[in-house]
């Protein structure tokens, strides 16, 4: 493997400075409530443990309610298969980097549980770099970010009523019909009882 | 709408945001004009649009609206294998096809804990430096280009790249879209007799900088019209995440390929030029110095390519454990990154490209203020975007 | 049996039927020393040898545009070597990568713009359907859904010789055309200046979603297997 002259960065500074965070499990990301977000930040920017003055990556993941099964030993030493259900939430997703210091990644997510309005916090006042990532967010997912100076779709146009990105999304039907050994896009032709009258409006 | 103007970290906001207000100034009334410059604009280098606010010929505020080259690379990616997506990544930055596939092999394997056999490796820098070559080059040629020296210096470049060009067909199969690296090395060994050719390229290619240096660099207009134009600070740099030549032309050291050390990077000593001021003048000198960098890596890559397989033990299905990963490597144009979810099946949950385009471009208000409006066509060409990654 | 042909031509002789005068023949007699033109061909010979193709990239396949304009390729040996910014000086628009959806108003707009006689080349795989990109919420499936196309280049990208034989292949078409007479099969001088609606942003698409002047949804043929494979 590749040497690498970041250091990872340790967690627990952070972490004692504020309880309220969580540790995801196997990804290591710090896990954090829209409304405390600013704090963090500015901890994790200025405290000379972190420094990590650059923000490089944000970005949104959509997870629908889903049932997810789990692996547990239960009191008898037996294990079974529990099913736990996940509730529909979204991410922002950052990712930070010490150019300063050169230290390694720390991932740190604003985890909205109102999927159905959801509003995060932008850490546009701390970071320039959010400016455009953040508008893509709110372009592609729907995520109100509040403190955002200029929250406007950034891709598509105004008019846009829907968020594409979202799991839920469902494009515009301006297929037409082809010959192609794909199953997909035959099932989609199928539906398209209308053809050649008034083709994608319905 | 809002025309709320943007704001410097934590502070006030630079300009105040003007409407149509009339300006009192010698006793003439004048108005703010505006002026909307593409998206079919040839200074823009493609779809891209800049609603420019003009006082006089002063630029006051700067919009720059995206989206005309919004493919969605990355809704498609989620309804496809991990390789399907492969393809597709030459088609973000369509100069760089190679470093492109490289950002995105590096996160694949970092999620499956791959090793990359040596040869692959080196095959990989050789490819990585010489689309290096290929976006500097480009991007001078157009810089100049947008300075007013239409065709010639954009022809030389171009006659360059075509040689570099020839290269990636005779070992790919295809001039721009090369779809060369998989997960775990590369899809095809290099061809008999291509490294003999490559270092004849090679060895050629500094005669051909000193000749665009001297044509180029102690130019008068070019001296005149880019200096202390569109001047970046670090403390700026840093905080809006532009990375790349442009971050190093303000003076910040901080290059992937020292930072980081991916791949065998750490193999080869080069040096990494920065700038002082942080003008165009700057990151145009920058990407000349870059270049000569280049072929010292290049050469020494060539004169170490060990023998061996071509590829690792990947997988015949590209199926990894629930997780995510951020892969980045330094592009051509700053640091390039995937952001990489699996929910354990065969198609990535989230997939996400960190596009340094488009965050090199946050500063670009800042950068235009108070600079004419052809200063601000020439700032654009030294940020040095590709549409197809901005918009994605 | 009377040939078709034959009638048609005795009916009307007007003087754009000279350019029916094949090339062999015309060839023949100009070795003789006779030159035998009409003004449409003299017209068709000077506009394909100066094509003016529009400044207008749109993506990866604008790269091999400029690259067809470098000095290996040379577009310049077919006349074309002057791309123009501006649409009212240019007589071509090469719709070079994919058109999005924020971005086909804009091209249509551009067309609209560039006066007659003007012709539309569909460069590259995106521009011709959507390609690779078709699936995409933001993708236009083919350009040729708002405004009429002459050469389709396929290819992703094409190569720039591709884009030199599209442009003979255009020089062709222009020469074929004709402009006096009865027999007139140039739009330009037809129909007026041919400008298409220009679609607007809705909620979800483009209204309208394609212009059924130009471009119908291809039937379903009644043998076809589904899959399309017999």
């Amino acid at each position: 493997m590749p040497v690498s002259d970041e250091t990872p960065v340790d967690l627990a500074p952070v972490l004692e400075s504020f309880p309220s965070l969580e540790v995801e499990k196997g990804t290591g990301a710090l896990i954090t409530q829209p409304a405390l977000v600013l704090e963090v930040v500015q901890f994790l920017r200025d405290d000379p443990r972190y420094r990590l003055d650059y923000l490089s990556n944000v970005t949104g993941i959509d997870y629908l309610a889903t049932v997810r099964k789990e692996k547990r030993v239960n009191e008898e030493g037996k294990t079974e298969i529990v099913k736990i259900d996940e509730p529909p939430r979204m991410d922002v997703v950052y990712h930070f980097y010490s150019m300063s210091e050169k230290r390694g990644l720390v991932t740190l997510k604003q985890r909205i549980t109102d999927r159905d309005r959801p509003v995060a916090t932008s850490l546009m006042p701390l970071f320039r770099s959010a400016e455009f990532q953040e508008r893509e967010v709110y372009d592609l997912f729907g995520i109100d970010f509040q403190g955002h100076l200029d929250l406007r779709r950034l891709l598509m146009w105004e008019e846009f009523e829907d968020f594409p990105m979202r799991r839920d999304y469902v494009e515009p039907d301006d297929y037409e019909y082809e010959p192609t050994p794909h199953g997909e896009v035959l099932e989609k032709a199928k539906t398209h009882a209308g053809l050649g009258e008034g083709g994608s409006e319905e | 709408m809002t025309m709320e103007s943007s704001v410097v970290a934590g502070s006030e906001p630079t300009v105040e945001p003007r409407g149509f207000e009339l300006i009192e100034r010698e006793g003439l009334e004048t108005n703010l004009l505006e002026v909307s410059m593409g998206p079919h604009h040839p200074s823009t280098h493609g779809v891209f649009r800049m609603d420019v606010k003009l006082d006089g010929e002063t630029v006051t505020e700067l919009r720059p609206v995206f989206g005309y080259l919004h493919r969605n690379h990355e809704k498609l990616a989620e309804d496809m294998g991990y390789l399907g997506s492969m393809p597709f990544t030459d088609r973000l930055d369509y100069f760089c096809s190679m470093t492109n596939n490289w950002a995105y092999a590096l996160a694949g394997e970092k999620m499956i804990d791959l090793e990359v056999p040596e040869r692959a490796e080196y095959v990989r820098v050789i490819m990585a430096e010489l689309t290096r070559l290929v976006n500097h080059i480009m991007l001078v040629g157009f810089f100049v280009n947008d300075l007013g020296a239409l065709g010639t210096p954009l022809l030389y470049a171009l006659r360059e790249r075509e040689k570099i060009l020839d290269l990636f067909e005779w070992a790919s199969g295809a001039r721009m879209m090369c779809n060369y690296m998989r997960f775990g090395g590369l899809r095809n060994d290099l061809p008999e007799g291509w490294l003999t050719k490559c270092r004849e390229v090679v060895d050629a290619f500094p005669y051909f900088l000193d000749e665009y240096e001297k044509l180029l660099v102690e130019n008068e207009i070019i001296l005149v019209r880019t200096q202390n134009v569109g001047v970046l600070k670090p403390e700026l740099a840093i905080n809006a995440g532009i990375t790349g030549p442009m971050l190093r032309a303000s003076g910040v050291n901080y290059d992937l390929r020292k930072v980081d050390a991916y791949g065998v990077y750490d193999r080869f000593p080069f040096r990494v030029p920065m700038g002082e001021v942080g003008d165009c003048y700057d990151r145009f000198m920058v990407r000349i110095l870059e270049m000569r960098e280049s072929i010292k890596i290049l050469r020494q890559a060539m004169d170490e390519l060990p023998e061996g397989p071509i590829m690792g033990e990947a997988p015949r299905v590209f199926k990894p454990p629930a997780g995510e990963i951020y892969g980045r490597i330094e592009g051509p144009k700053g640091e390039l990154g995937f952001y990489l979810v699996s929910d354990g099946t065969a198609k990535p949950y989230r997939y996400r490209v960190r596009p340094p385009s488009l965050v090199n471009l946050t500063v670009l208000e800042d950068l235009c203020l108070g600079h004419k409006v052809a200063d601000a066509v020439v700032i654009l060409g030294s940020v040095d975007i590709v549409l197809g990654e901005v918009d994605r | 049996m009377e040939d078709p042909s034959k009638s048609t031509t005795s009916e009307a002789h007007t003087l754009s039927d000279s350019v029916d005068l094949d090339d062999a023949t015309r060839s023949e007699m100009e070795k003789a020393g006779v030159i035998v033109s009409s003004v449409d061909w003299l017209y068709n010979w000077a506009r394909s040898g100066s094509v003016w193709p529009l400044q207008f990239g749109l993506a990866c396949c604008a790269i091999e545009m400029i690259c067809s304009a470098g000095s290996r390729y040379d577009i310049a040996r077919f006349g074309s070597e002057v791309f123009r910014p501006s649409p009212r000086q240019a007589d071509l628009l090469i719709v070079s990568g994919t058109v999005t959806k924020k971005m086909a108003p804009q091209v249509v707009r551009i067309f609209n713009q560039m006066p007659e006689p003007k012709y539309v080349i569909a460069m590259g795989a995106c521009a011709i359907s959507g390609g690779p990109f078709k699936q995409g919420y933001n993708v236009l499936k083919g350009i040729d859904r708002y405004i009429p196309v002459d050469v389709y280049i396929p290819g992703c990208p094409p190569r720039p010789e591709a884009v030199l034989h599209s442009l003979m292949t255009l020089q062709k078409g222009i020469r074929r055309q004709r402009t006096l007479g009865k027999g007139s099969n140039n739009p330009a001088y037809v129909e007026g200046n041919r400008e298409y609606p220009v679609p607007s942003f809705s909620g979800k698409d483009l209204d309208p979603p394609y212009n059924p002047e130009v471009w119908q949804p291809p039937e379903k043929r009644p043998n076809m297997p589904e899959d399309g494979c017999p």
